[in-house]
C-alpha cells in the first residue's frame, strides 16, 4: 500500500461505549477499527460465564455492536478487528454469523483459535511468571489458560479477504500491528534489520495507544484541575492513527468528538501498563521506549516517531486463572452522631458472630467508602473531633473464605442488627453478594508448541 | 520546602497480576528536573510502606519528561481476588500525586511558571 492506513480505536475492554467507534467510521476517515475486549480480568469474568454456558465465554456485546456498525463500515471499506473471542472465539463467530444472516448480511467472517494451553501448561507446570511460585500449588484448580498470540494469524485472515476478524487472546496491540504488516507488507517472523523492528515496535506502540479507547484521547486522566480543561468527555471521540510505511505515527480523532490528543493525554496511555520502557515484549517484537518522541503539533495532533525494536521474544506469555476460593461482602451506613464510632461497633458485631458461628475465613476486609478505600492508610483520616462530627459513614466488609457456605451466610449475619445494633442505620447493601474469587497465574511458554495449533477458519454468513 | 507531586506532575496507574504500576509526568523541563533528582525507587518504596510494604523499581524517560515506576504485591494477590473496592489500583496513581519532595521555593516558582509542553488550548 502507497501512502498511510488509518486505524481507529474500537473498545477498550468488554462493556464499553460504541458511539465513538462509530464517530471515527463517519467522521474519522479509517481503514480499520481494532477493537480490544479483553483486559486479563475479563478471562475470568467469561470463564464464569462459560461454567454456566459452554457456549458462551466470548464478550457479548460483541453481537449489538457489530449489528450497529456493520452497515457503517460497508459503506466505506472499513475492516474490523477484535479479540472478542475470549475463550470462545468459534462462538463468537457463530453467532455473529448468525445475527448477520438473519437480517441477509453477506459478511466474511475469520476465526481465530488456538491460544487455549491449559492442557500445556499442566504439562509443562511453569512457575508464575512474577513471584515464582510452584505451579503445583495451583494445578488442581487451574480453570483456564491461554497464550498471548501474535499478529500473524490475523494477517493471514486479512489476507484472505475478510471483513471481520475475531480472535481470543491476542496479544492487545497486534490486533492494530496486524492489518499495517498487511497493507505494508512489512516483515513479521523473519524481521532482523533495524528498520524492520524498529517499524514493527512502532505499530506495535499505536496499538498500544489506541487499545484502551477513550483512555488514550484525554479519558481518565490522572492530574489536578487539568482534566477538567478537556472538553465534553461525553461525546468523546477515541484515537485515531494514522501511519504511514515507515511506522511513522500521528495520532489524532474524529472532527467534532470530544477529548483531548495533546502530549499529555497521550504519553499517560503510551506508559500505562508498561513496566520496563526499554523492554516491553509482545509476541512480534519488544518495543523500546527510551527514545520515542511525542510532537505535539496542537489541535488534537501528536506526531510519534523513534520508538524502537528488539527480536521477539522466544516464549509467549500465558495468562491463566485458578478458583481461589470466594468472597460475599455487605456495605452499611450510619448517619450523625457518632457515625464512625458505630462503624466501628459494628465491625466488632460481625467479628463476634463469625467467631460464635465458627466461620472459617481467611480474611475479613473492612474499608470505609468516602474515607480510606482508594488510599488506605495514605489518606489521612480527618481530625478526632472531625471524624466524630463526620454526617454519614458507610463501611465496607468483605469476607475472603474457602468455604461456599460460609460466603453464602455471610449476609445472613446482618439484617437482625439492624434492630439490635447501633443506632440511625442508612442500610444494607449487598445481602447477597457471594461469589467465587479467581487468581490469576501469569507464565511463560514456548511459542512453537503455541503457534503450530492457530487456526484460521473464514465463515460465510 | 516539602511540595506534593500533584502540584508539579500528573499520573495514571495500572495492573498486571499483582503489580501496580505508575507513569508520572512532570508538566514541563523544570518540573522533570526536580522529579527526576527527588522522586526514587527507595522513596515512593517509603511512601507506600505504611501501606503497601512491596518493592519498588523505577525507570527515567528524560525524552518524554517522565518517570516510570512498579509497586509490586499491590493488589492482595491480582485484581480477580482484591478484596479492595478498587481492586484494580485505578485510584492508586493519585496515592503516588499525595507524596512529597523536598524543592526549593525558586525551584517550585520556576517549575510552576513555566510553560506546559502539550497543547492545552484556553
Amino acid at each position: 500500500m502507497q501512502g498511510t492506513v488509518r486505524i481507529g480505536a474500537g473498545l477498550g475492554f468488554y462493556g464499553d461505549a460504541w458511539e465513538p467507534v462509530a464517530a471515527s467510521i463517519e467522521r474519522g476517515g479509517v481503514h480499520y477499527i481494532a477493537s480490544d475486549h479483553l483486559a486479563e480480568l475479563t478471562l475470568a469474568i467469561l470463564q464464569k460465564d462459560r461454567q454456566r454456558d459452554n457456549t458462551l465465554g466470548y464478550a457479548r456485546d460483541v453481537v449489538p455492536m457489530l449489528m450497529k456498525l456493520r452497515p457503517l463500515m460497508q459503506a466505506r471499506g472499513v475492516k474490523f478487528i477484535c479479540n472478542a473471542g475470549g475463550l470462545n472465539p468459534a462462538g463468537a463467530g457463530a453467532a455473529l454469523c448468525a445475527a448477520f444472516a438473519a437480517r441477509g448480511w453477506k459478511v466474511r467472517i475469520a476465526v481465530v483459535t488456538g491460544d487455549e494451553v491449559l492442557s500445556q501448561l499442566n504439562a509443562i507446570a511453569p512457575p508464575h511468571m512474577f513471584n515464582g511460585q510452584a505451579f503445583e500449588s495451583v494445578r488442581e484448580r487451574m480453570v483456564f489458560a491461554n497464550a498471548y498470540v501474535g499478529a500473524r494469524p490475523i494477517v493471514s485472515a486479512l489476507q484472505q479477504g475478510a471483513d471481520i476478524v475475531v480472535t481470543g487472546r491476542v496479544a492487545d496491540a497486534a490486533l492494530f500491528l496486524a492489518p499495517l504488516v498487511h497493507e505494508f507488507n512489512w516483515k513479521l517472523e523473519d524481521a532482523n534489520t533495524p528498520a524492520d523492528l524498529d517499524r514493527l515496535a512502532q505499530g506495535l506502540a499505536v496499538g498500544h495507544l489506541l487499545e484502551c479507547s477513550g483512555q488514550g484521547s484525554g479519558g481518565n486522566f490522572g492530574s489536578q484541575d487539568a482534566w477538567k480543561a478537556i472538553p465534553d468527555l461525553a461525546h468523546i471521540g477515541y484515537p485515531i492513527a494514522e501511519v504511514g510505511e515507515n511506522g511513522s505515527a500521528l495520532i489524532t480523532k474524529a472532527q467534532g468528538t470530544g477529548g483531548r490528543i495533546n502530549f499529555d493525554t497521550v504519553r499517560q496511555q503510551l506508559l500505562y501498563e508498561v513496566h520496563d520502557p526499554a523492554h516491553y515484549a509482545s509476541p512480534d517484537v519488544v518495543m523500546d521506549l527510551s527514545a520515542v518522541r511525542l510532537q505535539d503539533l496542537g489541535n488534537d495532533a501528536v506526531r510519534m516517531t523513534g520508538v524502537r525494536g528488539h527480536a521477539r521474544p522466544a516464549q509467549l506469555k500465558v495468562v491463566g486463572g485458578f478458583r481461589d476460593g470466594y468472597k460475599a461482602e455487605v456495605t452499611w451506613g450510619f448517619s450523625w452522631p457518632d457515625a464512625y464510632d458505630k462503624a466501628l461497633a459494628a465491625v466488632d458485631m460481625v467479628k463476634a458472630q463469625l467467631a460464635d458461628r465458627r466461620m472459617g475465613h481467611d480474611e475479613l476486609f473492612v474499608e470505609f467508602p468516602g474515607l480510606n478505600s482508594a488510599h488506605g492508610p495514605l489518606a489521612p483520616l480527618p481530625s478526632s473531633e472531625a471524624l466524630a462530627e463526620l454526617n454519614e459513614v458507610w463501611v465496607r466488609l468483605v469476607i475472603r473464605t474457602q468455604d461456599k457456605a460460609v460466603a453464602d451466610g455471610f449476609g445472613r449475619l446482618f439484617p437482625w442488627m439492624a434492630l439490635s445494633g447501633p443506632a440511625y442505620t442508612c442500610g444494607f447493601h449487598g445481602l447477597n453478594s457471594s461469589s467465587e474469587l479467581l487468581g490469576i497465574w501469569p507464565a511463560l511458554i514456548d511459542r512453537q508448541a503455541v503457534e503450530a495449533a492457530v487456526r484460521v477458519e473464514v465463515l460465510q454468513s | 520546602m516539602k511540595v506534593q507531586l500533584v502540584k508539579l506532575a500528573h499520573a495514571r496507574s495500572g495492573d498486571k497480576a499483582d503489580w501496580v504500576d505508575f507513569g508520572l509526568f512532570a508538566w514541563n523541563e523544570a518540573g522533570y528536573r526536580l522529579i527526576e533528582r527527588e522522586v526514587t525507587a527507595g522513596r515512593v518504596q517509603a511512601h507506600f510502606a505504611p501501606w503497601l510494604p512491596g518493592q519498588v523499581t523505577c525507570w527515567r524517560l528524560p525524552n518524554i519528561l517522565a518517570l516510570k515506576l512498579v509497586l509490586q504485591g499491590a493488589l492482595q494477590g491480582g485484581g480477580a481476588r482484591n478484596l479492595r473496592m478498587d481492586n484494580l489500583g485505578k485510584s492508586m496513581a493519585a496515592a503516588l500525586l499525595r507524596m512529597e519532595i523536598e524543592v526549593s521555593p525558586e525551584e517550585f516558582a520556576e517549575a510552576v511558571a513555566a510553560l506546559r509542553v502539550g497543547w492545552w488550548p484556553g
